[in-house]
């Protein structure tokens, strides 16, 4: 009962080490193929902010081990992040990081900076190097709202990361994932600053489409299935997850406009 | 050589209660009810960034008088407590009973084994599925625990206002009826009602139809909007010179 830390991840490390992801020491070995891997994030920035979009398959090798898992979320009341890799640890490192600012700002009564959060979203990165080394990278791609930009049209920032904790900022767009380099070849195309916040979701769709369309471990839209990618903007409202039924129909727009032009 | 006096335990227990008691009756009310919409936490305040009133978990807040400093360290304990359990467990499985215990728990061993009783009191309130179902847990600097009614009284006149709140409260009222019924309250003295305003007034709720977290502080104009109307001829006593103000307002959306 000493005052300490607002850091949710280090009174953990004081506490209950063994709760930490990353800390759980691996016999030595290549462990890439023993868990789930998450597959193409596309983040945009637009006019009101950001756009963070995912596409739902997680694979194993050549199987696919899930066909509507859920890999962006909201980390907290301004900002997104959406994770690629292994998925287990992925979802772990979220759900911590969701925490490590929601814990924040509770023992604080106010909300981290947005560096601030892509900082500590760095630092628990470096924590898993061990684990990413033998197989179980996970690498998140984090944007927000930035509430003390001196304008909405600069509040939009998008962060991406490598494993071993390295913090780069975006310009405009960035992707990751096994799909990202076609993602970011559809987006190099047709990104262009300014866009609303619908256009900018389209755009996000039409770039899964386009991974989804090479990269075997991105799933595209499922229509038998009904299961579309998992959108969030990031806003003067703050962090928003579109409506499933929305992302829906802008999906069946987009396949059935490829219907016309495969090439998009 | 010095000799160490006997002091019978009845005698110490008796000064540490009468030290902290009145050290805690000095501080100013803060007045907890469970209505419809919520529950809901008015304190009398005259610090616009020092709160009394705090989220320890999503659906669960926290209110406190007496020593800043002591209040503050056991409100960052249970916020890690809260956070460290629904980490390693689920978020359900964190409850203001749970936490009310482990206050106790401190509370009574630094009351019998330090020196220096904590001069705090505190409460744990935790919103349910209807007004009913609301846990308000008050716990005392000795570490006694108490279950309350739906409403309750902390600080200075607290016997005193809670008789006036109970005959005024319902489960059934709003959330600017009960507001009503604690800023009266509040103002309420023996011989003389007196004006409570909106610079010594920190409220928050706890709010009942909210997903996930359900804590919301009420400042600025949505503090303003829920003020009653003064009534007529009341003696008004302005307390602070401090402005309101809109900081604060940890109103989130999550996931």
């Amino acid at each position: 009962m000493t005052a300490g830390t607002s850091s949710f991840t280090d009174f953990l490390s004081q506490v209950a080490p063994d709760l930490l992801p990353g800390r759980r020491p691996l016999p030595p070995g290549d462990y890439s193929d023993s868990t789930a891997h998450a597959t193409t994030i596309v983040a945009l920035r637009c006019a009101d902010g950001v756009v963070m979009a995912g596409d739902r398959r997680a694979t194993q090798g050549n199987y696919i081990a899930n066909r509507d898992m859920e890999k962006v979320f909201a980390a907290d009341a301004y900002s997104v992040v959406g994770i690629a890799g292994a998925a287990g640890m992925g979802l772990e490192l979220v759900k911590l990081f969701q925490l490590e600012l929601q814990h924040y700002e509770k023992i604080e009564g106010q909300s981290m900076s947005l560096n601030g959060k892509a900082n500590r979203l760095a630092t628990m990165l470096r924590g898993n190097l061990a684990a990413a080394m033998q197989g179980l990278a996970v690498l998140p791609l984090f944007a927000g709202f930035d509430t003390s930009a001196a304008s909405p049209q600069e509040a939009g920032r998008i962060f991406s990361f490598d494993v071993v904790g390295g913090l780069y900022e975006e310009r405009d767009y960035d992707a990751i994932g096994s799909g990202s380099l076609f993602a970011k070849g559809a987006l190099k195309k047709r990104y262009s600053p300014g866009l609303d916040t619908d256009a900018t979701v389209r755009l996000a769709v039409e770039a899964l489409y386009d991974a989804a369309d090479d990269d075997s471990a991105t799933g595209g839209p499922d229509l038998t299935r009904k299961i579309f990618p998992v959108v969030y903007t990031a806003t003067a409202e703050g962090a928003n997850r579109i409506d499933p039924d929305e992302v829906a129909e802008v999906s069946r727009a987009v396949v059935e406009a490829r219907h016309e032009n495969p090439g998009g | 050589m010095a000799m160490q006096f006997y002091t019978s335990p009845e005698q110490i227990m008796r000064d540490r209660s009468e030290y902290a008691r009145k050290n805690i009756s000095r501080g100013r009310n803060v007045v907890v009810l469970s209505c419809a919409d919520g529950v809901l936490f008015v304190a009398e305040n005259v610090s616009a960034s020092l709160h009394k009133v705090y989220e320890l978990y999503d659906r669960i807040g926290f209110a406190a008088i007496g020593k800043y400093n002591e209040f503050e360290n056991l409100r960052t304990a249970g916020v890690r407590m809260a956070d460290l359990r629904g980490y390693a467990y689920d978020r359900t499985d964190v409850t203001a009973a749970s936490l009310a215990k482990a206050y106790a728990q401190t509370l009574g061993t630094i009351f019998t084994e330090q020196t220096k009783p904590f001069e705090v009191e505190l409460c744990v309130a935790q919103v349910g599925p209807n007004p009913k179902s609301d846990e308000l847990y008050q716990l005392t600097f000795d570490g006694v625990i108490n279950p309350q009614p739906g409403y309750f009284v902390m600080g200075g006149q607290a016997e005193q206002l809670v008789d006036r709140i109970k005959e005024g409260h319902s489960f059934e009222a709003g959330l600017a009826e009960a507001f009503r019924l604690a800023v009266q309250t509040l103002g309420s003295n023996e011989n003389s009602d007196r004006e409570i305003t909106t610079d010594v007034l920190e409220v928050a709720v706890l709010e009942r139809a909210r997903p996930g977290r359900a804590f919301r502080r009420i400042t600025g104009a949505a503090l303003e909007a829920l003020m009653p109307e003064p009534e007529a001829a009341s003696e008004s006593e302005s307390a602070s010179d401090d402005d309101s103000d809109d900081e604060g307002d940890s109103s989130a959306k999550d996931s």
